[in-house]
């Protein structure tokens, strides 16, 4: 069998789906940021993808993927403190229960 | 000197403020300031008076005042020679009247506020003499008539002065309204206000073939003019308030009701003579003539009647106000004014001599005097001086200028000449019935203790006593031509020469009312019950007035009453019934609206109000403050944003 871009996207839109899916059912924070990197990262499998049967010449794909990754890692850091620090304040990290903003 | 005539009148009305702004703390209680603006206006009058005799020519100080129109308005002094006449004769008499008021006012309440309505007067007269235009002289005339009303009402707490006040300010505005008339007349068809202007025009013809109402028109204006002068100068028909204006005190009917103010009238067509002059055939100066007569004689045979000293002079005032207007009226311009001139001084020192009668005795009825002449020796003296020059004896002030007056009359019209020769002998018959009354026999009332008045009363009456022996010998004519007449003359008039037969004639008509006086007074040999029962009707009618208040008390005030109360019914049913309708419906048409307004506008903003509410409160439940829940719907738009353009 030939794996062609759609089954890279097919993976892709599964990887965005399944990240959704943890980002919009779990309470736990941690999970969530876990849902976003997969959706990130089924952003990065379509780049990639499409720089290698689009335009494989170009790297703008694979620069943009590496930009994207550094992203998520930043992002996870700030994400992960702001957990610990909600946990030190208000001793939970569940999402439906961080409703201190809330009139 | 004559440039600073702006200051004449200037002083007495600076006097007024200062009097005004610091009432009783002003110098002598403002007495002296008064007499202080006064005696600087008749300083610089003498001062101009001598400039102008030494030969000196008119002047004219004029600026414009404002533009109206097409018609610019100006604001002007003249200083001429009739003019010099009328400063030196308000100012000085002026100036001894308020001096003589210190001691006649003494103790009145009211004292500093006499003080600044005299120099209110003397302000406002000195406007009117100097004034260059007929606006300027016409604002003058209303002001003295102000201050003739404030000062006749002076002691306003007795109704009668209340009323005298009211009569006097009515009377003389009806004359008012006619020289306003003529005035508009005047300037409508030469477009300007100023004496010179409007001569110099009326000489050029200006006015000649205008008619109005088929009359010619100058006659018509110049007649107008006069009816301020009938108002003002107290002339049949309007007459009636001067001998009322007495209530005021009786320095005020010297300066005011005698000297000057009243002889305003006489100035005036003095000043406006020309016009009179040009009106075909002089049909304005026969009116002058014939109401001055009329008024002359008529107010003589009422002054034979009265008890009233000071309605006595009133009276006599009025008579000769009438001698002075015939004589103008008769083409005696110079004669006219020798007369106002002189019965100012002799005047104004009768009305302070009973004055001071009045003061000494506490009432104004001769009846109750008699014998002063022992008590208050300088009342007497200076009183007959004063009678003696009314009367028109040699060779005081009076014989002079009446004189002249008989003269001119003779040469113009026997009947005028006729009534003025009468006039004159009833003159010196009531003058010296007050003499014989006041001053002679013995003190009627028990309860009365005259004395003389104090030295601040009786030396002014000593001055004017000498100015009314002195002032006629200008009259005296030195070849052919008095200095009078030198100084004072209208061109184109020609002065009848004077005449000793005339004078010795009229020397024995006034020697004939005093020896008749003397008959029935004095000697008593013609009883004053006799007389009066052989007069019978004519007795009756003199001693009403001639009915004249009555007739006027009801044809105008009943009128006018009558007219009111039928405006004040109108008024109360138709426009009170006009007024209340339309308030009503005014009211009903509130109460609509406010029903309105309660339940459909305020239903509608509380429908909006409440309907914003409750959708708010609805979507409330939206807004779960969950991320997720919001993270959810943007993912389900976002699936059916696809499915769309998927499937679309």
């Amino acid at each position: 069998m030939h794996v062609g871009l759609t089954h890279f996207l097919v993976v892709s839109s599964l990887l965005f789906c399944l990240g959704l899916y943890a980002m919009l059912t779990r309470r736990n924070v941690v999970a969530i940021l876990m849902g976003i990197e997969l959706m990130l990262n089924a952003a990065n499998i379509n780049l990639i993808a499409f720089n290698k049967y689009v335009a494989p010449a170009a790297l703008n794909g694979q620069v943009f993927a590496l930009v994207v990754i550094t992203l998520a890692a930043c992002e996870a850091g700030v994400g992960l403190a702001l957990v610990m620090s909600a946990y030190r304040n208000l001793e939970t990290i569940h999402v439906d229960e961080i409703n201190v903003m809330k009139w | 000197m004559r440039d600073l005539a702006w200051l004449i009148p200037l002083f007495p009305l600076i006097a007024f403020a200062v009097i005004v702004a610091f009432g009783r703390r002003a110098p002598g209680q403002g007495a002296y300031v008064a007499i202080a603006g006064m005696g600087l206006a008749a300083l610089l009058s003498i001062g101009i008076f001598f400039e102008m005799l030494g030969g000196a020519a008119p002047v004219e100080l004029n600026t414009q005042w404002m533009v109206w129109g097409n018609y610019p308005l100006d604001i002007g002094l003249r200083v001429d020679h009739l003019t010099t006449i009328m400063l030196l004769v308000v100012t000085v008499v002026g100036s001894m009247i308020f001096t003589y008021s210190i001691g006649y006012m003494h103790g009145d309440p009211r004292y500093p506020r006499f003080f600044a309505y005299m120099s209110l007067f003397g302000f406002s007269m000195l406007l009117l003499v100097l004034a260059n235009n007929l606006l300027f002289l016409y604002a003058g005339w209303e002001l003295v008539g102000l201050c003739s009303y404030l000062l006749i009402g002076f002691y306003f707490e007795r109704p009668s002065a209340a009323r005298a006040s009211m009569k006097a300010f009515i009377t003389t505005r009806v004359g008012d309204f006619f020289m306003f008339l003529g005035i508009l007349l005047i300037f409508f068809n030469l477009g300007t206000f100023r004496f010179e202007e409007i001569f110099a025009k009326v000489h050029d013809g200006a006015l000649r073939d205008l008619t109005v109402g088929g009359l010619p028109l100058l006659t018509v204006a110049a007649v107008l003019l006069f009816g301020g002068a009938v108002g003002k100068s107290a002339q049949v028909p309007l007459h009636t308030w001067l001998p009322d204006a007495m209530e005021g005190p009786t320095p005020v009917s010297a300066l005011i009701h005698a000297a000057t103010m009243v002889a305003a009238g006489v100035y005036m067509v003095a000043r406006t003579y020309a016009l009179f002059f040009a009106s075909p055939e002089t049909g304005a100066l026969h009116v002058v003539a014939w109401i001055g007569g009329v008024t002359a004689l008529m107010a003589a045979t009422i002054a034979m009647l009265q008890d009233d000293i000071k309605r006595v002079l009133a009276y006599s005032t009025i008579s000769q106000l009438g001698l002075m207007m015939m004589g103008l009226g008769v083409l005696g311009y110079t004669a006219g004014m020798f007369h106002l001139m002189t019965h100012a001084f002799f005047k104004a020192l009768l009305f302070l001599g009973a004055g001071s009668v009045i003061h000494a005795m506490h009432t104004n009825d001769i009846k109750e005097m008699g014998g002063l002449a022992k008590a208050m020796p300088s009342t007497y003296w200076t009183f007959l001086i004063g009678t003696l020059a009314l009367s028109g004896i040699f060779p005081f002030a009076g014989f002079w200028s009446k004189d002249e007056i008989l003269l001119e009359a003779f040469h113009h019209n026997t009947i005028l000449f006729a009534m003025g020769a009468l006039t004159s002998f009833l003159t010196a018959f009531y003058m010296f019935r007050v003499i014989f009354y006041t001053f002679t026999g013995t003190l009627r009332s028990h309860d009365a203790h005259p004395h003389e008045s104090p030295n601040v009363m009786t030396r002014p009456l000593w001055v004017l006593a000498i100015f009314s022996i002195l002032v006629g010998w200008v009259g005296l004519p030195v070849g052919g031509e008095s200095r009078f007449h030198a100084f004072l003359r209208f061109d184109g008039v020609e002065a009848v020469p004077f005449s000793v037969g005339l004078a010795l004639v009229s020397l024995a008509i006034a020697g004939a009312g005093i020896l008749g006086a003397a008959a029935v007074y004095y000697w008593k040999v013609v009883p004053a019950s006799t007389l009066r029962a052989a007069a019978g009707p004519l007795f009756a009618l003199v001693s009403r007035k001639y009915y004249f208040d009555e007739v006027y008390g009801a044809v105008f005030v009943r009128g006018t009453l009558w007219i009111s109360r039928a405006m004040r019914t109108f008024d109360v049913y138709v426009i009170d019934a006009l007024v209340n309708l339309v308030g009503y419906a005014g009211v009903g048409l509130a109460r609509f609206y406010g029903v309105f307004d309660l339940y459909v506008v305020d239903g509608l903003v509380n429908l909006i109000g409440g309907v914003v509410g409750r959708v708010g409160g609805g979507l409330r439940y939206i807004q779960t403050g969950r991320a997720q829940n919001y993270l959810l719907a943007i993912a389900l738009g976002v699936i059916i944003l696809l499915a769309v353009g998927l499937f679309r």
